[in-house]
């Protein structure tokens, strides 16, 4: 996977994950493009878009579209089950998510992807397993407080 | 100073601004404040701001100067400030950072932390970001915790060898002991991380690739993927009934790797793949992931044709889903399975045609370059059909291709001429302003080449004009075929269908509307003229209605129509009574494929008829000629458009012939032989020869230039004289003389030459190829150079001969030309 990026109906960033190296200004350059053709694209088209030389797999969830990039050779349709195995995890961490809790606690979304795929590639085919990481991790924050309700910050 | 204001505080303040420039102010407010507690170096809030500065960073505002901060949080001892430094490095910082390489001490001690977590982070950060020189520095720590027997770590580990070895691929060999054990782990986590790492490896060195078929990889990854399908239903790793279909899946693509071009891995995992592909559920797209990956591997792999039937079926099945995303999958497979299996995909046919009419527009591509695959002389007729309806459907970005296509397929499987014909005119009317410019040549090289069905063929074009005269290519191909078979078209000698009654009146009204009509491409204007001259051999009545419309155009503003205009003009003037020769009929042309080294004769009623060469549509200008390599250079043949005009198809008869006999061209008396191209070669050729031509023909010749000996050797002299035209200065027009003082005859004699990359030639055909002795005679042959940049004009030539019983040869350069020549 080359990057990820979550956004919502109106074309507004909610997370991006770059998985290689890549300017600033060619990021958001490449982040308007990419949500614009997919905002376009209407419902019966398929949930894959070539773009250059990479693979778009992406996907509508409520109000935000999950888009990942992709090589030639990955696999489109596992993909899907990658994006969807996000959102539960996602889900399952912060119980019932909606678009909110990832704006509110975006950093939070990042630990989560961050224990379920680095390099891009995927690190941890267990959902209990993630979860349990992250878990754990918050536990070790300083300041013990319901994560949920009140935040470190 | 009042604590600064909390992360969850500032997103809610920030998301109730009502405009752009509240947002604008609110950010630059926070800003100034995040600014001043950096400046102050306060320990405690750090982390709170720089995890603002990346909110704010998400919404697109500039965050640079929190980039130190992150480090100074990773090197802190908190677990938060560790957590929120590390993601602010990684969407902060990158490789082009010097900062970054500030990081690598940091990480180096969290690597070797105490707390699993703290390490986490630490391979997390430099698996995802690491630059090359941190991974070399890193590596060893990372090898290290490649064999722990903490899982958690381990698989972490084995992501973050990935991209090292993606880094600094020398680093690979250093990871090679550790996978020993990799594969022998429990923990999913571990063997799906491995199994990436091993592909990365197997993909990036064949001799890794070569070590680990030797240390049967194969058989235990054999073994671990059928365990995954044969043991029961497991809740951590289940999706849907599937058992870890990520792990599958790259199991899969590893076997892809090591099967490939290996008969024995090959054959060790047939079976396996055989299971596969038959006992998973296809009900949920997770299912057709593996089965997809499975179809993959059995196409790469040197699998048994049973298999690979088996496969195709698969992907015969998913044509059939309903879920769009799967039949887009399998059309992409197919494309790609096509060549080798084509039978086995020629069974799915009706499927992939009726993906013609699906709505998805990268289906629909799929689906159109596959159908033409699959056209074969069987199913040509149903297909075109089939292609021909969709043409007529289809979004415009693809009728260009669907075009071509649909001629390429015509030409290779036409079952019959008329059927030919009638097809390329349905694609001509339905997208005829989508046909490729280079389609138009070779279309009337086919008509040509259909002696039988000219009638019909031009009364068909002509009836598809009369209405609409807007699509260029069409117009193109008619108004020519109308310039060449008007008289059959009056005269109504159709065979194929009702013939019409047509006057040449109203031919040429037609021929006018479209050199009037401001629809008219520059181009095609030149086709409709050249026709209309062309019919004044073929039209008994309305000749002077022609010599009208041509002495019309004579002062016409496009430069082409002009030229063309005055041209013929001349024609009817001065040289009427060769006008029925020039005009008349061309003979069938071979199109030969070969660059073979034919010479390009004009063919015309006068000529023999040679077989030409057929040359790849130049894209753009190519350098006229490799300076260097003069054994390319065959005659007139290497000559690239002097001026980049439109390729006009104009008949080679008209416009060469009719020049060079007029041009101040010394050829002795010889058919002329005008290197004009047939029609099957974009002809830039002819406009440039007709532009160059006409320079001596209507312009003063520039005052004498003094001519030079270019070759004196072994008795044979080559002098060169120049002529240059006033109104094209890049034109040097070189007539060489060749003669033999020795005392027997020179034979077989052949001149080439060749000139720098700045420079184009034209070679034309010598008056003929032996030099009597005693300088009794000599050859002449004319050379065109084209000089736009005004370089000093030098030219290697090389001499072929046959003399005295023996081949001669030589090659020279000439240095010695007057600078009157090029200047």
């Amino acid at each position: 996977i080359h990057f990820i990026l979550l956004f919502s109906r109106q074309g507004k960033l909610r997370l991006q994950k770059w998985y290689t190296t890549l300017p600033d200004k060619e990021k958001k350059k490449i982040i308007r493009e990419i949500v614009q053709i997919i905002l376009s694209r209407n419902q019966k088209t398929s949930s894959f878009v070539d773009w250059k030389d990479l693979k778009l797999v992406y996907k509508r969830y409520a109000s935000l579209y999950f888009c990942c990039a992709i090589e030639d050779q990955d696999n489109e349709l596992l993909t899907l089950e990658v994006v969807h195995r996000y959102v539960e995890l996602l889900d399952k961490y912060f119980g019932n998510v909606c678009e909110l809790d990832i704006i509110f606690n975006f950093e939070k979304a990042y630990f989560i992807l961050d224990e379920f795929i680095m390099g891009g590639e995927v690190q941890e085919t267990s959902k209990k397993t993630a979860v349990k990481a992250i878990e754990d991790s918050d536990m070790l924050q300083e300041t013990v407080e319901e994560y949920m309700n009140k935040p470190a910050f | 100073m009042p604590a600064p204001i909390r992360l969850r505080e500032l997103i809610r303040t920030i998301r109730t601004a009502r405009t752009q420039a509240e947002e604008r102010e609110m950010i630059q407010k926070e800003c100034a404040a995040i600014r001043s507690s950096f400046r102050e170096e306060d320990n405690t809030y750090r982390c709170r701001n720089v995890a603002k500065l990346l909110y704010m960073h998400m919404l697109g505002y500039p965050a640079h100067f929190g980039q130190l901060e992150c480090l100074k949080l990773i090197a802190s001892q908190k677990f938060t400030d560790k957590r929120i430094g590390y993601l602010g490095a990684m969407l902060l910082l990158d490789e082009r950072q010097d900062v970054h390489l500030l990081m690598t001490n940091c990480i180096k001690n969290d690597l070797n932390h105490s707390t699993q977590y703290v390490q986490g982070l630490a391979l997390c950060t430099l698996g995802c970001m690491g630059s090359s020189e941190m991974c070399r520095d890193l590596a060893g720590e990372v090898e290290k915790l490649l064999k722990t027997s903490n899982s958690y770590l381990r698989k972490k580990a084995a992501l973050c060898a990935v991209h090292v070895i993606r880094k600094v691929p020398e680093l690979m060999e250093m990871f090679l002991p550790a996978t020993k054990n990799l594969l022998n782990e429990k923990n999913h986590g571990v063997l799906h991380t491995s199994v990436v790492l091993l592909t990365e490896m197997c993909e990036r060195s064949p001799d890794m690739l070569a070590h680990f078929r030797k240390v049967s990889l194969v058989p235990q990854l054999v073994r671990i993927l059928k365990n995954l399908i044969m043991s029961g239903y497991s809740p951590e790793h289940d999706v849907s009934g599937i058992s870890d279909p990520f792990l599958q899946v790259r199991i899969l693509r590893l076997l892809r790797i090591l099967g490939r071009n290996d008969d024995d891995s090959s054959e060790a995992m047939n079976d396996i793949l055989a299971q596969v592909a038959t006992n998973t559920e296809t009900s949920k797209n997770v299912g057709n992931a593996i089965l997809y990956e499975t179809v993959l591997t059995i196409m790469d792999i040197k699998s048994e044709s049973g298999l690979r039937v088996l496969a195709i079926n698969i992907l015969g099945r998913f044509l059939l889903n309903n879920d769009k995303n799967i039949r887009y999958v399998a059309l992409t497979s197919l494309l790609k399975t096509v060549q080798t299996d084509h039978n086995a995909v020629q069974r799915h046919r009706s499927t992939i045609v009726d993906c013609l009419k699906d709505l998805d527009v990268s289906i629909k591509r799929r689906a159109m370059e596959l159908s033409f695959a699959l056209v074969n002389g069987n199913n040509v007729r149903g297909m075109m059909k089939e292609l021909l309806y969709f043409l007529d459907s289809c979004e415009p970005e693809f009728k260009a291709d669907c075009a071509s296509g649909i001629f390429l397929a015509a030409e290779k499987y036409a079952p019959s001429k008329r059927w030919h014909i009638d097809t390329i005119m349905r694609v001509l009317t339905t997208a005829g302003s989508y046909v490729r410019d280079d389609a138009v040549p070779n279309l009337i090289q086919l008509i040509t080449n259909s002696v039988e069905m000219h009638a019909y063929t031009v009364q068909r074009l002509y009836k598809a004009i009369l209405g609409d005269y807007s699509q260029q290519p069409l117009v193109q191909v008619a108004s020519w075929c109308i310039g060449e078979y008007g008289d059959l078209l009056v005269s109504g000698q159709c065979e194929e269908e009702e013939p019409i009654q047509v006057t040449e009146d109203e031919v040429l009204d037609i021929l006018e509307s479209v050199l009037i009509s401001n629809m008219s491409a520059s181009v095609t204007r030149g086709y409709a003229l050249t026709a209309i001259m062309k019919l004044s051999t073929r039209f008994t009545c309305t000749v002077n209605r022609i010599k009208k419309v041509v002495s019309i155009y004579g002062s016409s503003i496009d430069v082409e129509l002009q030229q063309r205009a005055v041209e013929y003009n001349a024609l009817f003037k001065k040289y009427d009574h060769m006008r029925p020769a020039l005009l008349e009929r061309m003979p069938v042309m071979e199109k030969v494929t070969t660059n073979g080294p034919t010479e390009i004769v004009q063919t015309n009623g006068e000529t023999e008829p040679a077989v030409l060469e057929t040359k790849p549509p130049p894209s753009g200008l190519q350098p006229a000629n490799q300076a260097n390599d003069l054994l390319d250079l065959l005659g007139e043949t290497d000559v690239t458009p002097v001026i980049p005009t439109a390729p006009t198809s104009k008949p080679a008869s008209a416009g060469g012939e009719l020049l060079d006999l007029l041009g101040d061209l010394n050829l002795t008396g010889s058919p002329v032989s005008a290197p004009a191209p047939q029609i099957a070669q974009p002809p830039f050729l002819l406009d440039g020869l007709a532009a160059m031509d006409s320079q001596p023909l209507f312009n003063d010749i520039a005052a004498g230039i003094p001519s030079i000996t270019a070759y004196n050797k072994n008795g044979l002299k080559i002098d060169f004289t120049f002529e240059r035209s006033n109104t094209n200065p890049s034109v040097t027009v070189i007539t060489i003389q060749a003669s033999n003082s020795t005392e027997l005859d020179m034979t077989d004699f052949v001149f080439q030459a060749a000139v720098p990359k700045t420079f184009q030639l034209q070679l034309l055909s010598p008056s003929s190829s032996v030099i009597p002795a005693f300088n009794s005679g000599t050859i002449t042959q004319v050379i065109k150079v084209l000089n736009p940049q005004k370089q000093q004009l030098r030219m290697r030539i090389k001499l072929t001969y046959n003399h005295k019983g023996s081949a001669m040869q030589d090659l020279a350069e000439v240095n010695n030309f007057p600078p009157q020549s090029w200047q």
